[in-house]
């Protein structure tokens, strides 16, 4: 070690002295402390503890209709124990199939990988990175959680009530949803689902305009926009996404209700039901598809651009070498966050739309594969020629790289309209944005939680846990999801319970099979991790040194356990890029060191 | 009981698990931190090239043991653009996701740390990056090239000659009507529709042309290498008619007709031997969530010769009659007097079907 790194640990030891005095000082009460918290560092750990129960509960529900797909018609009496009338004699019924499937996906995309992974890195990172005490509103941001927390209870009881939660997909397209009589899901638990994905959509405003503004607007002396760390530049960018494209899915959502309970025809028309002729005419039911689908897909990249820019960063930093390409992957962001408004009709290639429609939208959603691909080379170039080190954050990473690709080529062939009329709503869409999308996301979020551990808690994840769970999940996420791309290939059209009475689909018999037992064994593995997790908040090994990491952001020089205001003195100056590793033959320059004289002008 | 035992072992293994890491932590306190990380650096980079090579044995093994459970040949014309199609993105794609993947993995074992290398310091290079926007830009442009060229192939209008047939989803069956020998499906209303009075599709039965169309559920005949038209819709829920072995897939939207048209290129008796498969028969598959009977929403599609689907044809009695059956001549209480259109006029004779086309 030279003699840049010893003067930081002279500094850190000061600074932990001077934290723990700082402890005395600020006796806040337990609530405001732990629950009514405007501190930016609790918020964060408020998202990700409600993230990981939703995510326990999204996981567990993927389990119970695996067992029904991997052995269909077999009874598992225990699950008659557990949910009563909805499995008679152990068997899951069709419309508690439908709930769990849809509750399954609106829990993970928008509870867990949304609010869950968004609220906890843009909460954590963005002071702490940009160099700000906290949010520019930390009121604001705790109306954010606690709207969270609602719409979260909201969706909860709707899992109790006597009609079940909403059974119609998370896409919930109406007349489906819209119509009471159409199905048991579309009765009191519709309404529900509604009024918490309003309520959803009003935490995810607050806490995108502040994520913005604070970036904009809070940033320390010398942090310019273009030295920024990319995880600031990742979630800036997916909260223009989500402040843009929330409100529209919010306006779809409030002419559903309208449709539902006071008689409007905006979705509906020429319909009967059950016998029962409903006097709606001159409705759209497509109308409601495009409203989704505007939010739904930049959805989609809401929930990948904030794991693209952790990965971006422990990649580097596990490389020991600056990211390859820093503008071009500020550039290619930007460029997914504007495309992904342009190409939310390429779910609906088959709905009857126009055909010359729907090509602009084939070639916009390609368009949108070159900034994806510039991102991959890039991750790529930078692990070449590096020093790798393999911690469980950057084992994660490269899992998340190699699930990205795999993801994203399938979505070459959904994206071409040609190929999509075989492949839409079948098995193998499933399959692509599972990986593209649900590995990839969770790989990348699990990346950031063994990363930035050590700070949000003081201690590290246990390491071996870390490896076990890194190395079961890869291989049970291609386990389950590479072979199911052939039964979309042969047809197989996705949300069908049991194939028995098809001819056509119902030969991967001993396929369903395997891929229930590995999702079982993976979900068990992720219990483990939540189980890793809250024992090494209280248990696990101590951080002993400031920058455990050897990382270059501002994050690592604040004290081990940073109190209210991050910095105990003054916010740090910053004098470069968050990149300079082995640069002129130093591990790593953090960015409050100052441009030497005779440094290099690399970058 | 079977349930408990698996629990238990999980939480044994568990436990084990746990035990095993909680050790192992102590042990690398003990040995020194960083002769312990370097150690699992080590092993991890093993796995990751393990991985890579095991993993592309694997992709092969997959697709040896799954491609037979595969589609055979599309059964229509306009399915064979989709076949070539998916073969030259299945080309491109392959190779991409080859060499990344390898270039992945294989870099991370290559560059594991080691005390003897230093990493390079390589912030960017413009002209690596143009070469990587550009070349994925062209690669696309080609592929939307054959895409939107066989896309406005298959979604063009359909030819003249085509045979037309009205589909109509609802929660959760199919139903078919063909217009009958005029050549024209009679206008519907939904307010019509009437199960217990026999009109299922709100036929308006003060269109004459009404009279001759015929009404099937479940099942459509179709006739080889003739061209037919579908014009789909749905009486609730959105449906779609979704047919594999043909390619073809269209939503059935309540209010809002669709279309669809295509060339079955194969009888369902030639389809059987192509598949091997004695059993074989089109299936018309709902790929549209449309409630709890969704995964059941099944209709068959029997594709026949011109003289098999002609004297299927005859034999089928027009929703007319089965709406009103004192109007059938060949039901015995039919009064001649009481109706102008006559008996004659509308069942279609063979020969009356030939010349309409
Ligand atoms: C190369 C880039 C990509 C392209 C061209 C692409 C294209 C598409 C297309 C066309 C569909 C609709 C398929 C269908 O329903 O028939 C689709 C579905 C989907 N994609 Fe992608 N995609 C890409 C990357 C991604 C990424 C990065 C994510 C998420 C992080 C994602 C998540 C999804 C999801 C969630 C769906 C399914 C929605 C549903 O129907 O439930 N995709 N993709
Ligand atoms: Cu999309
Ligand atoms: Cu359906």
């Amino acid at each position: 070690m030279d003699a840049m790194n010893a003067h930081a640990e002279a500094i850190m030891t000061h600074e932990v002295h001077y934290d723990e005095h700082q402890a005395h000082h600020h006796n806040q009460s337990f609530i405001s402390k732990y629950i009514f918290s405007q501190d930016h560092k609790t918020i964060a750990k408020q998202f990700l503890i409600t993230g990981i129960i939703w995510a326990m509960i999204g996981g567990l529900f993927s389990v119970l209709f695996r067992l029904q797909l991997g052995f269909p018609g077999q009874s598992f009496p225990i699950l008659e124990t557990i949910f009563g009338k909805w499995a008679p004699g152990g068997e899951i019924k069709p419309e508690f199939y439908y709930a769990l499937i849809t509750m399954h996906g609106t829990i993970l995309v928008f509870f867990v990988l949304t609010a869950g992974l968004s609220g906890t890195f843009a909460n954590l990172l963005i002071p702490l990175q940009a160099g700000a005490r906290d949010m520019a509103s930390p009121f604001l941001n705790m109306l954010s959680y606690w709207f969270f927390f609602l719409a979260s209870i909201v969706m909860l009881s709707s899992l109790f009530i006597q009609t079940g939660p909403a059974a119609g997909g998370w896409t919930v397209y109406p007349p489906l949803s819209a119509l009471h009589t159409a199905s048991i899901g579309s009765e009191l638990g519709m309404d529900l689902w509604i009024v918490s994905m309003a309520l959803f959509v009003v935490s995810s405003l607050l806490g995108g305009i502040n994520y913005i503004s604070t970036i904009l607007n809070m940033r320390t002396k010398g942090m310019s926009m273009t030295r920024l760390p990319l995880t600031i530049w990742a979630v800036f960018f997916t909260a223009v996404l989500g402040v843009l494209s929330f409100p529209v899915l919010l306006s779809g959502l409030i002419l559903l209700l309208f449709d539902r309970n006071l008689g409007t025809s905006f979705y509906l028309s020429d319909i009967v039901v059950n016998g029962q002729i409903m006097p709606n005419e001159g409705g759209s039911a497509i109308l409601f598809q495009h409203l989704f689908w505007f939010l739904g897909h930049p959805e989609v990249y809401i929930i990948i651009l904030p794991t693209m820019g952790i990965v971006s960063e422990i990649i580097s930093i596990n490389s020991r070498k600056p990211i390859f390409g820093y503008m071009a992957m500020v550039g290619s962001l930007f460029a997914i966050c504007t495309l992904a408004f342009l190409v939310w009709a390429h779910h609906m290639f088959v709905t009857g739309m126009n055909p010359l429609l729907g090509s602009i939208f084939v070639l916009l959603t390609l368009l949108i594969a070159v900034p994806s691909a510039i991102k991959t080379f890039n991750w790529l170039t930078t692990m070449w020629r590096g020093n790798i080190r393999f911690t469980p954050a950057m084992l994660f990473s490269i899992g998340f790289v190699s699930m990205f690709i795999s993801g994203g080529l399938t979505g070459i062939f959904v994206g071409n309209s040609t190929l999509d009329i075989q492949l839409h709503d079948t098995m193998f869409v499933v399959a692509h944005f599972h990986i593209v999308m649900g590995v990839s996301a969770f790989f990348g979020m699990f990346a950031g939680l063994y990363h930035w551990f050590p700070k949000m808690f003081g201690r590290y994840l246990n390491t071996t846990l870390g490896y076990i769970h890194f190395w079961v999940t890869l291989i049970g996420a291609y386990l389950i999801f590479w072979p199911m791309h052939y039964e979309g290939l042969a047809g197989m059209p996705r949300r069908y319970l049991d194939k028995s009475p098809w001819v056509s689909f119902s030969q991967f018999g001993d396929l369903d099979r395997m891929i229930t037992i590995v999702s079982i064994i993976v979900y068990a593995v992720q219990l483990m991790f939540v189980f890793n997790f809250f024992y090494s908040i209280f248990k696990g090994r101590k951080v002993t040194t400031q920058n455990p990491w050897k990382a270059n952001t501002l994050e690592w020089t604040t004290p081990i356990r940073p109190g209210h205001g991050n910095w105990p003195g003054e916010i740090p100056e910053v004098h470069r890029w968050p990149y300079d590793y082995s640069k002129d033959g130093r591990d790593f320059i953090p960015q409050t060191e100052p441009v030497g004289a005779n440094e290099s002008n690399e970058h | 009981m079977q349930t408990f035992f698996i629990v238990a072992i999980l939480v044994f293994g568990f436990l084990i698990t746990f035990q095993i890491a909680k050790a192992s932590e102590y042990v690398s306190v003990l040995r020194g931190e960083e002769k312990s990380r370097k150690q699992s650096n080590r092993i991890n980079a093993f796995l990751l090239l393990a991985f890579l090579i095991a993993g592309l044995f694997g992709v092969y093994y997959c697709n040896e043991t799954l491609k037979g459970k595969l589609l055979k040949q599309s059964a229509s014309y306009q399915g064979e653009h989709i076949d070539t199609m998916l073969w030259i993105t299945l080309a491109i794609t392959g190779v991409v996701f080859i060499a990344t993947q390898i270039a992945l993995f294989w870099f991370a074992f290559k560059y594991q740390e080691s005390d003897t290398r230093k990493a390079y310091f390589y912030p960017h290079n413009n002209k690596l990056e143009v070469i990587w926007t550009v070349i994925p830009a062209i690669t696309l442009t080609v592929l939307v090239g054959f895409g939107l060229y066989y896309w406005f192939n298959i979604t063009s209008e359909a030819p003249k000659n085509a045979m037309v047939v009205e589909v109509t989803g609802s929660q959760f069956k199919w139903e078919f009507r063909y217009p009958g020998r005029d050549g024209i499906l009679g206008k519907k209303y939904y307010r019509d529709i009437n199960e217990a009075a026999n009109n299922p599709l709100g036929q308006v039965w003060d269109d004459p042309a009404n009279r001759d169309d015929i009404h099937t559920t479940g099942e459509v005949h179709l006739v080889v290498n003739k061209p037919v038209k579908f014009i789909i819709g749905s009486k609730d829920v959105i449906h779609d008619v979704g047919l594999v072995h043909f390619r073809m897939k269209m939503d059935a939207v309540p209010g809002t007709p669709t279309t669809m048209w295509f060339t079955p290129k194969y009888t369902t008796e030639q389809m059987k031997k192509i598949t091997g498969n004695p059993n074989f028969v089109y299936e018309l598959s709902c790929d549209q969530m449309c409630g709890k009977g969704h995964w059941s929403m099944r209709g068959v599609v029997i594709v026949e010769t011109q003289e098999e689907f002609d004297s299927w044809m005859i034999s089928q009695k027009p929703q007319y009659y089965v709406a009103f059956p004192e109007k059938d001549p060949s039901n015995p209480a039919y009064k001649a007097d009481s109706t102008k259109t006559g008996s004659a006029a509308i069942i279609p004779t063979k020969n009356q079907i030939k010349t309409r086309q």
